[in-house]
């Protein structure tokens, strides 16, 4: 009873402060929200996806953002991308690793190194003035602002996708900046965020080649490939996270029944 | 009360030698088999067991954290990602600790509103009250001090906000600041005291425990009636009616538990926390935990200077008045009836405290510069206090409460009739 009152409460406070709620904080066009493999309780990532992603990582980004958490090994493990063990050391052999152990102080890469930054932080600010982040929790170092007081549903259907929503919006839209914005060399304007960045639009139509010919070569199919890898790095055993979910929600639920039943048989012979 | 068994004694010589030189079993027995209960409680009172629980599970899981944390500056942003990706089941441990707090917390609200509601507070457990609140302050310490270790962008800009508040003391502020943090602002060493402390208050919270438990071992459960137990007719023993109902409680508690844990591990988190600390950069909006926000609403909502004392410190005086209040309530609230639910007048402020914390916990992440919210936030600051200081003591003389049952029997035949 005082339950129910409470929630009722909760909820009518909601509905008052809803409006000014709804302002959005970063002041550029509304966040559109994808449909993530990987979103919600059964959701899991798309392999195929992961792969592509992984390609404009390789191909694209890695040129200047770093990822120093990602092992070679990773992108075999299971509930990544599902690369072989064979693929991921002949991946590795082609770069080459600073070890202070080998001779002249590198070697080429194996599974268990971590990804090899292309550009040391000194180099990427001195060519941009800013440091590039690193990609390895990238994903979820960033949210989005849902509208209103939709939050509150957030907590049912488990929504933690506000990460690559928004690096799939921030990559969706370079524009050229509106009248009366200034940009600065060096600088280009994002209408996601309603402000500049140091990043220059990094995708774009055709850009990278799939092997998959099925899967549209566009920046917008870019963006939502390279925000699921991103994911990814940051959160590599979500499968195998909702995967013990499941049982261990079933087991707490049917534990949860026999409690409830064997109280019931006791106190069945008490007034209470 | 009284306790009519005799002292068990264990038939298993061994067990009996063992018990005639220290009494453990006896005083399980008494305490968690025979103990009497009233016959009463709803499920609110299950979670006093909860709460034990929670405790254990932060316990267990901050012990194996620790095996792999490192508190160092350079290195814990990074150790606390290597247990999430390279320790076993390191994502569901880490999880677990980092939900668990913020499952902790509602469970402590709902039992300190429970005891709000009924009266819990009032004579003769006055003492398991105080020592109620006691956990309370540790368990707030305790859970700031555990976000300030994953070392990110909130973790370190919580840490110099909430430190700051004690460079509002006047003369002697900056020193202890100074003496908190280790050094002239948050770093390596403000990060090691804290993960030491943070491993070390758990087990004063547990010690409380036991202190709260016993305390509540002498006078016995209340119960929904708010009318003392009277005879053996209004209780049933702890064992098993009250474990099993407890049991049921817990194993529900834990299915929400779950879920976050496994589906939304980063729910209750910012995400600016998954940002590096950088002494360099500040975050646009530096926000509390959600179990905080009612208390950091306070702390902001005072932004003038009351007579002679300025803004800050006067915000820091209310934030902490916040807290210290509740140790004086069993002599604020006058009434002679215990339970909210026959006190009228109580129950309609009663549920106004309920939504204006609910509100205060609101105003905590919103940007205090929005006038309606900054009004609001005066508004709401006050309606806690007077509730306490003013609608409890008055409310107490002028109400009219319905008539009390006899006896917890009585009311249950009542209720069934």
């Amino acid at each position: 009873m005082i339950k129910t009152k409470t929630i009722l409460a909760a909820l009518a406070l909601c509905g008052l402060f809803a409006t000014p709620a709804a302002a959005s904080e970063t002041g550029g066009v509304p966040t559109k929200f994808i449909n993530w493999s990987f979103g919600g309780v059964f959701g899991t990532y798309d392999k195929n996806q992961l792969q592509r992603g992984f390609q404009i990582f390789k191909e694209v980004c890695s040129s200047c953002h770093s990822a120093n958490l990602l092992a070679f090994r990773n992108l075999s493990e299971p509930g990544g991308p599902g690369y072989s063990e064979a693929q991921v050391k002949a991946l590795a052999a082609t770069f080459t690793v600073a070890d202070p152990e080998a001779e002249d102080g590198e070697r080429p890469g194996i599974a268990a190194d971590r990804w090899p930054a292309t550009m040391s932080p000194a180099d990427a600010k001195a060519s941009f003035g800013v440091e590039p982040p690193d990609f390895s929790v990238l994903a979820k170092a960033r949210s989005a602002t849902k509208p209103g007081f939709s939050w509150v549903l957030d907590y049912f259907t488990v929504y933690q996708e506000g990460g690559p929503d928004f690096i799939y919006n921030l990559l969706t839209n370079f524009t050229d900046a509106p009248h009366g914005v200034e940009v600065a060399a060096g600088q280009y304007y994002n209408a996601y965020t309603g402000g500049v960045l140091a990043m220059a639009p990094p995708l774009s139509d055709g850009l990278v080649t799939y092997d998959d010919n099925t899967v549209p070569e566009t920046v917008e199919q870019y963006s939502k490939d390279v925000a699921a890898f991103m994911m990814w790095v940051a959160e590599p055993h979500l499968d195998a996270r909702k995967e013990l979910g499941f049982k261990v929600i079933i087991i707490l639920a049917g534990f949860a029944v026999l409690m409830y039943l064997t109280k019931r048989k006791l106190w069945s012979k008490i007034e209470h | 009360m009284a306790h009519s068994t005799e002292r068990y004694e264990p038939k298993n010589p061994a067990l009996k030698w063992f018990n005639d030189r220290l009494p453990l079993i006896s005083y399980g027995k008494e305490h968690f088999v025979d103990f009497p209960t009233p016959k009463n409680l709803n499920y609110f009172w299950t979670f006093g067991m909860i709460l034990a629980m929670c405790l254990g599970i932060q316990i267990v899981t901050g012990i194996i954290l620790a095996m792999h944390y490192t508190p160092n500056v350079d290195l814990a942003f990074n150790s606390v990602e290597h247990i999430r990706r390279d320790v076993n089941f390191g994502r569901i441990i880490q999880g677990t600790h980092a939900v668990g707090a913020s499952m902790f917390f509602f469970a402590v609200y709902v039992h300190i509103f429970r005891g709000l509601f009924y009266g819990s507070y009032k004579a003769p457990r006055e003492v398991l009250w105080m020592l109620g609140v006691i956990i309370f302050i540790l368990m707030i310490a305790t859970a700031f001090m555990g976000y300030v270790l994953p070392w990110g962008q909130m973790s370190f800009w919580g840490a110099t906000v909430i430190t700051n508040i004690f460079s509002a003391i006047p003369i002697v502020g900056t020193p202890i600041l100074e003496w908190l943090r280790g050094g002239f602002a948050v770093d390596n060493a403000t990060l090691n005291r804290f993960f030491s402390l943070h491993y070390l208050l758990p087990f004063v919270i547990a010690a409380v425990v036991i202190l709260h438990i016993w305390a509540l071992h002498i006078p016995g459960n209340g119960n929904p009636t708010g009318v003392e137990v009277k005879d053996g007719r209004d209780t049933v023993p702890f064992t098993p009616y009250a474990t099993i109902k407890d049991l049921v409680g817990a194993v529900v508690f834990l299915i929400p538990f779950a879920w976050f844990v496994f589906f939304a591990p980063e729910i209750f988190n910012h995400s600016d926390n998954y940002i590096m600390a950088n002494n360099l950069v500040t975050p646009a909006h530096i926000v509390p935990e959600w179990y905080l926000l009612p208390f950091y609403t306070m702390l902001r909502a005072i932004d003038f200077n009351v007579l002679f004392i300025d803004s800050k410190l006067a915000g820091v005086i209310v934030m902490g008045g916040s807290l210290l209040v509740l140790f004086f309530l069993p002599w604020l609230d006058t009434s002679k009836v215990r339970s909210g639910s026959f006190r009228p007048m109580f129950k309609i402020f009663y549920w106004v405290f309920v939504v204006n914390f609910i509100v205060l916990m609101y105003l905590g992440a919103q940007d205090p510069s929005v006038v309606v919210y900054n009004y609001l936030a005066k508004v709401a600051t006050a309606y806690y206090f007077l509730y306490f200081l003013v609608i409890l003591p008055i409310v107490s003389r002028i109400e009219t409460p319905k008539p009390l049952p006899a006896s917890i029997s009585e009311a249950v035949l009542a209720k069934a009739h």
